[in-house]
């Protein structure tokens, strides 16, 4: 057998999700988990059957959010969407804004100066802490723990967005990145500001961890459970902390050095299983990482201009042409792809949801198991609705 | 990573009669892609996955374009024979004449429906790859393979596909509506969509809103003030 | 029958203390206000930030987020509605027991917001369910959050507990159920609950 024929079969397997035969005689019994449900981050629904406890098919139901961010995007100008991206992924605006900043940016050949590019790792890598922190605060709540870890997270979370608030005008919709650079520049008070915080973020993990990682409960649900294997998750189009908890190095930050990321030392975490509790560690690395990043940008940030001065603002007219930009944004591969046809609006704007691919799997990791577990699975993607429905 | 170009000599080599066209982008990305023919689309995708060196493993991104039926006007000079009444010298006589006139053609280009697939590669670290396919035409039954079974990435993406554009993946396992509801029959992100009247309130109407509240008001729906 | 507020504090003053039964109604029913735990987008965020430590909505008796709809007081519609979920949304409010109030949060609840275009969007939950108190803002802060709910909470003071504007709980006529839309082939049918919200139309 040839490797490529090889690699064939063992992808083949991976194309459906494993079929599970109820034991015993008894009727399955059928359970709508969702829209409202008291676990789910939001308004997402399984059908799940169930044999007893036992999950022998889910399939998600989206849609409950679907806002129809594409459709109205191609109905505006280029810019007036970037307040739209803002609410995609409303945990995470200023990367969001970045993602599309970026696939408008490679549309037009546009360059960004320095300070805007170190603004905006600056920025990213902040977004990224909170976002994992509030996620593993969730992840726990979904464990039982009401409250408790969510409130650790929240009280750094509210730290981080008072620092965009001051600099952006909003706690969560930044709406802050342009085509080419930034809105307003940070200023030195900013700056001390960001240091003082940044400075606290490793006591705050260390913290986490030491009540979490450790944690009997924490070690006795996650590990082992919801098992996602590299090749699946390749073949699946996963990505972000899901990808790298399963093994795989795949960290678009080191494989398309986009923005100035090549200038900043940092490791990628990766998981051996695959299983909940790798997720959970691969976030609190990421966190750990993101830190590291921060302690590296924030002494060596230039001086300079925040906004390209080619970059054009009114009557801004793509020629022709097409583009897809992608980012790591802290839920994964965040992609944008535009179509130009010349006009003021793209003719065609699609955005790449890391949360709705990475859901392909979910039946997958929640056959079998219990169906308490399927909550806590279901968190350990790390999925916000607005992105996966739009 | 090779060049389009060169990804398509290997392609053509690997699947004969593949049937693959080259796609330029002229906007400063440079992203060119690759047409698929449908009938070896999964052929070529697989080959694409599998080959050792190419290697695109990620299925990225997959979405749906529309382009309408598109009217083309082109200004023709045609020259055709006129016969005229001359006044000759023994009275009037009709006489062939050439005559260039300039005449507007309008022709139709049928519309189509098009799905648009980014490539990765996790393994070697390259891409983006794009490759591309077209339906036929633009009505309910617009057909296209499923890649699904390369690429488990697709089936959630292909189901938008299906839901929004209206575009039926043969051999898709799951093909249902996924963001809209059952019985919901149009495709709205289609260029040519008609939103339902959804009456909104505006204290100062002009223009389209105006419109839209007179027909109301006629109607007699509203309470009025 | 109010007490005359200078003879309540004078005896106060003598450690006696005089209410109403209409006041000590209200203020148990305003007190412990419990909100369900539902939350549809972006708002839900801020909603979920008002009850952590910084905003601490425990300090106006609301810090219990209800799962269920039976148990809740309060339903805080927290982001955009679409055309999808509008049904389940009237299900929950219907499956509430009385008193129960709504706010609408944010601008997507209240008319549809910066998503008002779009083709599976509603505009404004008050199509379907009577809405208590609106609060603007994409998304409201928090503090927002809190001033709607001690609106909310003078509400509730205020309403007798006899004659016109009682709660709907003491008000045998007052309708309980609310007409759940079908999702139909284009669009939801009916597009708005008639009973609730007459199509407004002003033509200048």
């Amino acid at each position: 057998m040839s490797v490529a024929e090889d690699k064939a079969e063992r992808v083949e397997g991976w194309n459906r999700p494993p079929v599970i035969e109820p034991e015993g005689e008894g009727e399955l019994l059928e359970v709508a988990m969702g829209p409202h449900h008291p676990s789910t981050h939001g308004v997402f629904r399984m059908d799940v059957a169930l044999d007893g406890e036992r999950v022998v098919r889910l399939k998600p139901v989206f849609g409950y959010l679907h806002r129809n961010h594409e459709k109205i995007a191609e109905g505006a100008s280029y810019l007036a969407s970037m307040p739209y991206t803002d609410r995609l992924d409303y945990f995470c605006s200023l990367t969001n804004n970045w993602a599309y900043a970026l696939a408008v940016e490679k549309l037009v050949g546009q360059a960004v100066p320095e300070r805007a590019e170190y603004i905006r790792v600056i920025l990213a890598e902040l977004t990224r802490v909170q976002n994992h922190a509030s996620s593993i605060g969730f992840l726990i709540q979904e464990m039982g723990a009401s409250g408790t870890p969510l409130m650790y997270a929240f009280k750094e979370r509210e730290k981080i967005l008072d620092l965009f608030e001051s600099l952006t005008g909003s706690r969560m919709m930044c709406n802050y990145m342009r085509f080419g650079g930034c809105r307003v520049d940070v200023s030195g008070p900013w700056l001390d500001a960001t240091r003082k915080v940044v400075a606290g973020l490793p006591a705050f993990v260390d913290e986490f961890e030491a009540l979490l990682s450790t944690n009997e409960i924490l070690m006795a649900r996650c590990q082992g459970m919801g098992i996602l294997p590299p090749e699946l998750a390749v073949n699946a189009g996963v990505s972000g902390p899901m990808l790298r908890a399963a093994g795989v190095n795949y960290d678009i930050r080191k494989v398309d050095r986009y923005g100035i990321y090549d200038r900043f030392q940092f490791r990628v975490p990766l998981g051996d299983h695959g299983d909940i509790y790798d997720r959970y560690m691969v976030r609190i690395l990421e966190m750990r990482e993101s830190i590291k990043i921060l302690e590296q940008a924030l002494p060596t940030i230039p001086t300079g201009p925040i906004m390209d001065a080619k970059a054009k603002i009114r009557g801004f007219r793509p020629k022709p042409g097409e583009a897809y930009g992608r980012i790591e944004a802290p839920k994964g591969e965040l992609g944008f792809y535009l179509i130009s046809d010349g006009g003021p609006n793209p003719y065609r704007y699609r955005v790449r949801p890391p949360s709705l691919i990475n859901l392909t799997i979910l039946e997958d990791m929640c056959l079998g198991h219990n169906v308490a577990d399927v909550v806590l699975i279901f968190g350990s993607v790390d999925i916000v609705l607005g992105e996966v429905d739009r | 990573m090779k060049t389009v170009e060169e990804i398509k000599a290997a392609i053509e080599a690997a699947v004969p009669g593949a049937g693959v066209e080259f796609v330029p982008n002229p906007s400063p990305s440079a992203q060119h892609s690759l047409r698929l023919a449908p009938e070896s689309a999964v052929a070529v995708a697989k080959f694409l996955r599998d080959d050792d060196e190419l290697a695109f493993d990620f299925l990225s991104n997959l979405t749906g374009v529309d382009w309408p039926d598109k009217e083309i006007a082109e200004k023709v000079k045609v020259t055709r024979q006129v016969t005229k009444t001359v006044d000759g010298p023994e009275g009037k006589v009709d006489q062939t004449v050439d005559e260039t006139v300039e005449e507007t053609h309008k022709r139709v280009e049928p519309g189509y429906l098009e799905a648009v697939y980014h490539l990765y590669s996790v393994e070697k670290k390259h891409g983006p790859l794009v490759i591309r396919m077209r339906t036929a035409n633009r009505t309910d039954q617009a057909q296209l393979p499923s890649l699904t079974p390369v690429w488990r990435a697709a089936e959630f993406q292909e189901r938008e596909i299906f839901d929004l554009y209206g575009i039926v993946f043969t051999g898709h396992p799951d093909l249902r509506r996924i963001l809209m509801w059952d019985e919901f029959k149009d495709h709205p992100m289609r260029k040519d969509y008609v939103e339902p009247d959804d009456f909104e309130y505006e204290p100062t109407p002009h223009d389209e809103v105006l419109n839209r509240a007179q027909e109301h008001k006629s109607e007699g729906l509203g309470t009025g003030d | 029958m109010a007490v005359d507020q200078n003879l309540k504090i004078e005896l106060g003053k003598q450690g006696i203390f005089v209410t109403t039964i209409e006041e000590l109604y209200n203020w148990g029913r305003r007190s412990s206000v419990w909100p369900m735990q539902f939350g549809l987008a972006c708002c839900a965020i801020e909603m979920i930030a008002t009850t952590m430590a910084r905003y601490d909505l425990a300090r106006f008796g609301a810090e219990v987020f209800r799962p269920s709809p039976r148990q809740a007081d309060l339903m805080i519609v927290s982001g955009t509605v679409t055309k999808k979920m509008a049904p389940q949304v009237v299900r929950l409010y219907n499956q509430m027991a009385e008193p129960r109030y709504v706010i609408a949060m944010g601008a997507c609840a209240i008319s549809g917001g910066p998503f008002k275009q779009g083709y599976n969007v509603l505009k404004g939950i008050d199509r379907y369910i009577p809405v208590d108190v609106h609060i603007p803002g994409c998304p409201p802060r928090p503090e927002a959050l809190i001033q709607a709910f001690m609106t909310l909470q003078k509400k509730i003071d205020g309403q007798p507990l006899t004659g016109e504007g009682r709660p709907r709980h003491l008000d045998a006529e007052a309708q309980g159920e609310f007409a759940v839309p079908e999702q139909g082939e284009h669009d939801l049918e009916p597009t708005s609950n008639k009973g609730v919200w007459p199509v407004p139309i002003t033509i200048r």
